[in-house]
């Protein structure tokens, strides 16, 4: 019988391979559909209108104008007079009608009235904020006063990143089409499986079963994107009303405002250490604002460097800026940046190289010590960081000044629960059944090379069905959890159907199950490849039954997979003394994720996270006015995303072989979007001689530091 | 509308007379629908509260030699999209973007900032990378009896189940994640190295400055357009 444990990478001839997305053709070609894609017969363009104030209590809506307005077939309430809308962009009514032009037409139409309330928009400090606020942690680990007293040298400073969006280019949206009780969702989402179990619950259907979500291929959730939202579900009760499908995709402004957006968070350090560089006591007053509400928890400080003696309180922050959503890694970021930004400091402060820093205290990041000394060994000979770097400050004359920053980073990317079916018919074809969605990412990919190198199929040879939420139900696609969770159930599923072959093909080779494998298109006795069948011919023996095998992935500790990645990033700067402009020469990112299924894709979400990365450190920021409590960027020209031409190299190693191979699947997505912000702000630091203390590091942010005591001249 | 030209593009030597031509382009578009005046047709434009231009006093319009009144309601026109003569009834101010999405189901080109800054909806017309979400459909339709302009958008480069040689390059290289962006890209590489066949890997990132892409695919794309430069060179896939 074949054994469902990972071969051993040198016998793989799929896993671990560089292998192009299986949807890629579909993607580049311009032919695959996305949700916003979806054109139904006869169907309608729905439009939101949305609160133009930060705050304010809808006192009256009347939609009567507007379903006099040509083409308008259905309008649909989505605050109600009474209740409070908490951020411009905020969904208010919606309306249905033949024409995408028509019903914004008639979107304008709509009459609301509004009391005006009190907004906050700043992140300011808690101090600033009045009664805005809610504390979240205090928390403290040994004896910090002690500690910090007892330090030889005390490095002090503020840190932070300011609140970003998530930008997806695809907007938020779905086409919603009824037929009599069962409704259909082309949504664009990162949950396929979980979104029928929403509308259920919003009475919307009588019960879950009535709800197909497809979502063959997804514009970009990053976090954003898990749930039905408001406007799905007046979607679906709008297309009820008409009697007729009914597209609704956010506009780019409601995008920008309304769809969630990266909480901010700043900090007071306070870190100390003994003439060595021993790292012996941490003190942070940090805060934020995620909205609203205070969501995402108290970070966990100091980030990856886990100092004994520490003391940590954090306050959020309360505001109108729009609903703070999972923004990849969450929280890891910031609370990167923060940590990462005082230790270079401090580092600065005792003459000593952050390496050297980091690698002293290496065994404060406990059980993955020996991999982040590895990956720190490793990024600083692909960036020759040992020539390149220069204390404090880069000497040379000329406006260009250059720099080195180095930044740290972990994430769990333990699989989600995953169910997979797999089915072998009888003229050889195989398929395999997931209630998963592709971000992106590559998991139609993974899911392929999975299950053809368990029948010794080429990929080519495997359909792999996502994406539709009649399949085995999926977890959400967040967290890196996805590669996990798929990894697991496929090969899981994949072995139970070959198995199940391979006992009916035995007695035609006089062999026993267990002596069989599928290898290169055959099934053979091991050891014996001259007795062997063809795997057409194998199936062939199934008759007229196909064989169903099932996978999931297994409740707590499950051996094909593993959590808890390191990742090392190295970044080189050059910084326009002249025009503030950073400019990101080089990055080198080394990362650790376990097994790896596919090197192409893998290596490109490394790219992407270094790209986003340094996009959030020196371009992106959701700018608000106080006074009207209005996003002044919601849009595609202020709303900074960088270019292709914006940033020199980046080089991505991945960490394979012994001692990574082993551990079995780990996700990978989040990691390496991490460290780009100290690494980088680290990097200003080293060329300019001073801290720019916040991200992003725009030219005014630079010009001011540029104006602080220690500056390059 | 057409994007930023090279300066080492030898065909940017006649921009004044590019400018002329686009200054003529919007004044005869304004003179197409110049019957209601000038102030409703800002307002056509704009999109702003159709019910209401028609009360408003605007003062008689210049109208040079005989103009058709068309809009603000639909009007019947023919695009000319991959070589092919598409009847289309759309209200004047349907931009080419929605109307090749909502009315002609090529959605290959994708709305996404819907006003001429990411790339995503970059289709080629008369043989120029064109922003199609800052063109009206009305624009480059047949008029007077001549045909409009040639449209090519993403799905007229290759037959279904084929790839161009620029997509391929784009899959081999891994060019793509969440791909949303993808076809914008592929047309901005496509009509840049049809004219233009020895580029340098710095005069590609320039050419695709008008393109944005969210995931970070850009590390891809820049290995594609070198390979699909080189497929490409000396003769047009």
């Amino acid at each position: 019988m074949a054994d469902y444990h990972w071969p051993p990478t040198d016998k793989c001839s799929l896993i671990g391979r560089r292998i192009s997305r299986l949807d890629g053709p579909w993607k580049s070609a311009g032919r695959i559909k996305y949700s916003y894609d979806v054109n139904r017969p006869n169907m309608l363009h729905g439009k939101m209108v949305f609160s133009p104030y930060a705050h304010a209590k809808v006192v009256s809506i009347d939609t009567s104008a507007a379903e006099k307005m040509p083409g308008v077939k259905a309008v649909e309430i989505m605050t109600e007079p009474g209740k409070e809308v908490f951020w411009v962009g905020h969904e208010v009514a919606a309306v249905a009608a033949e024409t995408e032009e028509q019903a914004r037409d008639a979107a304008r139409r709509i009459q609301v009235r509004y009391e005006k309330l009190p907004h906050l928009v700043s992140d300011v400090a808690p101090s600033k904020a009045g009664e805005h606020t809610k504390q979240l942690a205090e928390q403290t680990d040994g004896n910090p006063d002690q500690a910090l007293q007892q330090a030889e040298v005390i490095s002090e400073g503020e840190y932070g990143a300011s609140v970003i969006t998530h930008c997806c280019l695809e907007a938020h949206g779905q086409v919603a089409e009824w037929d009599g009780d069962d409704l259909t969702l082309y949504a664009s989402t990162q949950n396929v499986s979980g979104i029928p179990g929403e509308i259920a619950k919003a009475n919307i259907v009588s019960s879950a079963d009535k709800v197909r979500v497809l979502t063959p291929v997804m514009g970009g959730g990053f976090g954003s994107k898990f749930g039905a939202d408001s406007w799905g579900l007046a979607c679906a009760r709008l297309a009820k009303k008409a009697g007729r499908p009914i597209k609704m995709m956010l506009e780019r402004d409601q995008e920008l405002m309304a769809a969630g957006e990266r909480p901010s968070m700043y900090a007071k350090v306070k870190v100390g250490a003994k003439k060595d560089g021993t790292l012996v006591g941490w003190q942070s007053e940090s805060w934020g604002t995620g909205g609203p509400d205070a969501q995402g928890g108290a970070p966990n400080l100091p980030y990856v460097v886990r100092i004994p003696d520490r003391r940590v309180k954090h306050t959020a922050v309360l505001t109108n800026i729009g609903p703070a959503r999972a923004w990849r890694a969450p929280n890891h970021p910031q609370m990167c940046v923060i940590t990462m930004s005082a230790l270079d400091d401090l580092a600065a402060k005792l003459g000593m190289d952050p390496v050297d820093l980091l690698q002293k205290n290496i065994q404060m990041t406990g059980q993955l010590a020996k991999t982040y000394s590895a990956e720190l060994e490793k990024a600083s000979q692909l960036m020759d960081w040992k020539s390149k770097w220069h204390p404090r400050g880069d000497k040379t004359s000329g406006p260009i000044k250059k720099g080195l920053g180095v930044s740290m980073h972990t994430w769990g990317g333990a699989g989600h629960p995953s169910n997979c079916n797999c089915v072998i018919q009888p003229d050889g074809s195989v398929s395999v059944s997931l209630g998963s969605q592709d971000l992106g990412t590559g998991t139609r990919t993974v899911i392929g090379i999975i299950t053809a190198e368990t029948m010794g199929l080429p990929l080519e040879a495997v359909k792999v069905n996502i994406g539709d939420s009649k399949y085995p139900a999926d977890g959400a696609s967040g967290g890196s959890t996805t590669v996990g969770g798929v990894s697991s159930s496929t090969r899981r599923a994949a072995t139970a159907a070959l198995n199940q072959l391979l006992e009916k093909v035995a007695p035609s080779l006089d062999a026993k199950p267990d002596d069989l494998e599928a290898v290169d298109g055959e099934i053979r006795v091991k050891g014996n490849p001259s007795k062997a069948i063809f795997w057409k011919q194998a199936c062939a023996k199934l008759g007229t039954t196909p064989i169903t095998g099932t996978g999931q992935r297994q409740r707590g500790n499950d051996d094909l997979l593993s959590s808890g990645v390191g990742g090392a990033q190295m970044a080189e700067v050059s910084v326009d003394t002249e025009t503030g402009i950073v400019h990101v020469d080089k990055l080198v990112a080394v990362q650790d994720c376990g097994l790896i299924i596919d090197l192409k894709t893998a290596e490109s979400q490394v790219y992407g996270a270094c790209i986003m990365g340094i996009t959030y450190s020196l371009f992106e920021e959701k700018i608000m006015d106080e006074q009207t409590g209005r996003c002044l960027n919601a849009d595609l020209e202020f709303y900074k995303l960088a270019g292709i031409g914006d940033f020199g190299d980046i080089v991505v190693h991945m960490m394979t072989g012994p001692g990574y191979d082993e551990r079995g699947v780990i996700g990978l997505g989040e990691p390496p979007v991490i460290s780009p912000g100290a690494a980088i702000s680290n990097a200003v630091a080293n060329a300019i001689g001073v801290r720019v203390p916040t991200l992003p590091l725009t030219p005014d942010k630079v010009f001011a530091a540029l104006e602080t005591k220690g500056a390059v001249a | 509308m057409a994007k930023k030209e090279d300066p080492k593009d030898p065909e940017s030597k006649s921009k004044e007379e590019l400018d002329k031509k686009r200054a003529l382009r919007r004044r005869e578009f304004v003179k197409l629908v110049g019957g209601t005046g000038v102030a409703a047709t800002a307002q056509v434009l704009a999109g702003h509260q159709l019910a209401s231009a028609a009360t408003t006093t605007v003062p008689e319009p210049e109208v040079v030699g005989s103009a058709k009144v068309i809009g603000p309601g639909p009007a019947t026109m023919t695009l000319r999209v991959n070589g092919e003569a598409k009847k289309l009834t759309i209200e004047p101010r349907v931009t080419l973007l929605d109307a090749l999405r909502n009315h002609l189901d090529l959605t290959g080109a994708k709305k996404v900032c819907d006003r001429g800054t990411c790339g995503a909806c970059t289709i080629i017309v008369n043989g120029k990378p064109t922003y199609a979400c800052g063109v009206l459909a009305i624009e480059v339709a047949d008029r007077g009896g001549k045909p409009g302009a040639d449209i090519r958008t993403i799905e007229g480069l290759a037959p279904e189940g084929q790839l161009h040689a620029v997509s391929a390059s784009f899959v081999e290289n891994d060019a793509q994640q969440c791909g949303f962006c993808t076809p914008g890209f592929v047309m901005s590489c496509k009509a840049y190295l049809d004219s233009h066949h020895n580029p340098t890997l710095e005069e590609m990132k320039q050419a695709l400055g008008g393109n944005l892409c969210r995931c970070g695919t850009y590390v891809g794309v820049r290995n594609a357009v070198v390979q699909a430069a080189m497929s490409m060179k000396g003769g047009h896939a």
